[in-house]
């Protein structure tokens, strides 16, 4: 705006401005706050949440069904709101190459052997909740359980909400941190969650862990997912490729 | 009697910013607020929705100051820029000074348009981080959507109250059809000589 060297030969008067540019810095002064909160709001942001959980009453709390402020989870759906089965109509089929199709009902998923992690829930986007505790069956539990052709090398999910399908390498499947889960904080696992049955894969992003699980298909190669199609990574393992230094996957016990 | 306070292109600039914070907004809410979440769904529309009206928000802007014709417009950010000492004393007393008269734009003017472009540009950035999500480290996006979430909170507060004083001040009308009463300049504006 200002030419100071060619100040000579403006001939218009009110062309240079007078006082002080507060205007540019307070622009400045707001940018540079925003680019040191990238820096560093990982760093604030879990102290933040939880003194704003400590004001709201915790992430159960009304307040955090109407605003996810203090560390509440974003409720993700891909359909017009969200598929509804009951712990009676809910099935879990397993079919493709497998020894034995098999259909579990939600009792069925009861009484295998279950087990608890305590993770962080960590979205691509960065957001994420600290420390929640899941309850459910092994993935690998549940796929012995059906057997496994000799050519089968990847999985394929399904939601029951119709158009959401997630996608896995038998390799990641068979881990212990992967759990078709039920339960939720001590909970039966809430619809908005994907209750009553979702998987939970504690390693990678949020998008890996599909909502409502209806079916999954073991398949002779990996088939991208729902968000995968729309560009999203296939291994989506949490600061695989980004560094995180905190603790994203050790540190947490399996039990 | 009238005088003119914004000229077309400038409503134009407004009121095309308008309607994409608008957009934003709202989709904002239906990707953030469970409530809304779960109403709406169709996560992945309502994200490109998002995406295009924020990406899109200071595109009017820019092609509103750029070239011989966006000369006036610059002159007016340049207004906006400016605080003499009259503007600093009647923002310490929040108009109430009568002996710190504004000009065309009052301290509080100044400020609400130099923190929504900061916040704008920041929101702008952080998205970014968001959406290109693979090229930056993971602790970045953490502060990206920390940044994102707590401003858009803000921007919320701040366009609200904006809203709210342009009605109670009777200040829509000028940005409406671009003209205002002499008599209502002189009493909110009596240094700006139109």
């Amino acid at each position: 705006m200002s030419l100071r060297g060619n100040e000579q030969l403006i001939v218009q008067p009110d062309a240079e401005p007078t006082g002080t540019p507060i205007g540019r810095r307070v622009v400045l002064g707001v940018t540079t706050l925003g680019v040191a909160g990238v820096l560093f709001g990982s760093v604030i942001d879990g102290p933040v949440n939880r003194f704003v959980a400590s004001l709201t009453g915790g992430n159960d709390s009304p307040i955090n069904t109407l605003l996810p402020v203090g560390a509440g989870f974003r409720i993700y759906t891909v359909t017009g709101g969200y598929p509804s089965r009951t712990t009676d109509t809910w099935q879990l089929t397993v079919n493709g190459l497998v020894d034995r199709p098999i259909t579990l009902s939600y009792a069925d998923l009861l009484n295998l052997p279950q087990s608890q992690l305590t993770r962080d829930f960590q979205c691509v986007t960065g957001w994420r909740v600290e420390d929640v505790e899941w309850s459910g069956v092994r993935l690998s539990d549940i796929l012995a359980k059906a057997g496994l052709k000799s050519d089968a090398t990847a999985i394929r999910l399904y939601s029951f909400d119709g158009s959401y399908t997630e996608s896995l390498t038998l390799d990641q499947a068979q881990r212990d941190d992967i759990i078709v889960a039920h339960m939720l904080r001590g909970q039966a696992l809430p619809r908005e969650h994907g209750g009553p049955v979702r998987l939970y894969v504690a390693p990678m992003y949020g998008y890996k862990s599909i909502k409502w699980l209806d079916r999954i298909e073991v398949t002779s190669q990996v088939v991208p997912g729902y968000w995968e199609r729309r560009g999203y990574d296939v291994d989506a393992w949490v600061g695989a490729s980004n560094g995180r230094s905190d603790d994203g996957i050790e540190g947490s016990e399996i039990s | 009697m009238t005088v003119v306070r914004f000229d077309r292109r400038a409503r134009f600039v407004h009121w095309s910013t308008s309607l994409l914070f608008f957009v934003a907004l709202v989709t904002a809410a239906c990707l953030y607020l469970p409530f809304l979440a779960s109403a709406v769904g169709r996560r992945s529309f309502i994200k490109d929705l998002h995406l295009i009206s924020g990406f899109g928000l200071l595109v009017p802007l820019i092609v509103g100051v750029t070239g011989a014709r966006g000369r006036a417009l610059r002159a007016e950010l340049g207004q906006l820029n400016r605080w003499d000492d009259l503007d600093h004393k009647w923002l310490k007393s929040a108009g109430r000074d009568k002996t710190a008269p504004a000009g065309k734009y009052n301290a509080g003017q100044k400020l609400n348009s130099a923190f929504l472009l900061g916040a704008l540009i920041t929101m702008l950035f952080t998205g970014a981080i968001m959406f290109w999500h693979d090229l930056f480290r993971l602790e970045w996006r953490t502060g990206a959507t920390f940044v994102h979430d707590w401003l858009a909170l803000a921007l919320f507060v701040v366009i609200a109250g904006h809203i709210g004083l342009a009605f109670a001040t009777k200040s829509l009308s000028g940005m409406l059809h671009g003209t205002v009463s002499k008599t209502w300049a002189r009493h909110h504006h009596p240094r700006w000589e139109p």
